[in-house]
């Protein structure tokens, strides 16, 4: 049985799950053959709606200490959640 | 542009602050578009074959080498050159960079009708110094384009991230995707995230960049009649008072993908770019950098 993994980041406003979505990417190891994301940009609001939708978090990023001098310069999205979820494609 | 020079406004400037770029349609006439196509041909050609690490044989006439004064680039005749030298393109160019900035570089993008080629978001060249100084690049489309040229995202060109980190990013609340007529140019600041996108339409897609450095700082540079008018004091806060007719209140408008607390960050770094391009070390929008910067002061005065 063939299980595939598809991955969703979502880059959200703070750093609480459950603030909305202002990025978003998806990589489908299933390759189309599996469930894909609801329409609409983005496909979820917050990361909260993904986990209802039966995505699981994988990883968050935990703040982290500022360093001086560089407090006030902004960089990447910070608040990127990582989700998967697991497509089992049967006997292809 | 009302300048008979066609400088831009303060106003026009305080939006390249804000967003990173600026948006020219049908800026330039047809008949010198498509005497720019022509040229685009085999000046792609030779790009591309230098960018891979082969040197063509192909004679284009004389190149530009970088840190020649744009004056001296392209000299008549020459498609090129004629689009630079355009009155409403110099205006451009002299309220950014000054009169007669250093040519960088520049390259010709050309992708087929039917092209799945897709570029990963990012930003060119290498991270940049954290100083205001910026350089400028022209996007200029000598054809229209119907369907989804380069994407970029408004608002990226402040954040100091390695170029390829932003690959990341497939989708981002508030980027587009230019569509426009022949003749459009975009004039980002050199920081701006941008990607090359698939073209499934049936014609060719052109666009020729151009990157130019400023040999002047960049204050003040573009026509300032409505400066007095809109540039505000460090008061203008959102939390106390504030005016709608600023440069502040521009500065303020935030792309959809900059909500929450760090869309305060944006703002400190805008204020910062337009500290310098003011000339006003007092500058502030929404009194995060004043709060700091009088802190101490204010605390002596107490003690006095």
């Amino acid at each position: 049985m063939p299980v595939r993994q598809q991955i969703l980041y979502l880059w959200l406003t703070e750093s609480a799950l459950d603030t909305e979505t202002v990025a978003w990417a998806f990589h489908d190891g299933c390759e189309g053959r599996g469930p894909t994301l609801p329409e609409g940009k983005p496909p979820y609001p917050t990361g909260l709606a993904a986990l209802t939708d039966g995505w699981c978090l994988l990883q968050s990023v935990p703040p982290r200490p500022l360093e001086s001098g560089s407090e006030h310069e902004p960089g990447p999205l910070l608040n990127e959640f990582v989700f998967e979820r697991r497509v089992d494609l049967g006997d292809d | 542009m009302p300048a008979d020079d066609y400088r831009l406004t303060t106003r026009e400037i305080a939006r390249f602050a804000a967003d990173g770029y600026l948006r020219f349609d049908g800026l330039v006439p047809s008949e010198l578009n498509e005497a720019v196509v022509e040229r685009l041909g085999p000046m792609a050609s030779v790009k591309i074959s230098q960018a891979l690490g082969v040197l063509s044989d192909q004679d284009i006439g004389a190149r530009p080498v970088s840190r020649t004064p744009l004056s001296e680039c392209y000299p008549d005749p020459s498609p090129i050159g004629g689009f630079l030298r355009l009155p409403q393109v110099q205006g451009i160019i002299r309220s950014l960079v000054g009169d007669d900035p250093f040519f960088d570089h520049d390259f010709v993008h050309v992708l087929s009708g039917g092209s799945t080629y897709l570029q990963h978001l990012h930003m060119d060249a290498i991270t940049d110094s954290n100083d205001p100084t910026f350089d400028i690049q022209l996007f200029y489309f000598p054809r229209a384009v119907h369907t989804g040229g380069t994407r970029f995202v408004p608002g990226s060109h402040l954040r100091r991230v390695r170029p390829e980190q932003v690959a990341r990013y497939q989708h981002i609340a508030g980027e587009e995707f230019y569509e426009g007529e022949a003749g459009t140019v975009l004039v980002f600041h050199h920081g701006l995230w941008h990607a090359g996108q698939p073209n499934p339409g049936e014609e060719t897609r052109w666009m020729y960049k151009i990157r130019l450095n400023p040999r002047v700082p960049q204050v003040r540079l573009w026509n300032t009649d409505d400066f007095e008018a809109v540039h505000n004091d460090p008061s203008d806060h959102t939390f106390a008072t504030m005016r709608v007719d600023s440069v502040a209140n521009s500065l303020r408008q935030l792309q959809p993908w900059q909500q929450g607390h760090e869309g305060r960050i944006e703002l400190v770094q805008r204020a910062r770019l337009w500290r310098y391009l003011s000339g006003d070390p007092t500058y502030d929008a929404d009194y995060y950098l004043t709060r700091l910067e009088d802190r101490a002061e204010l605390l002596g005065e107490d003690e006095n």
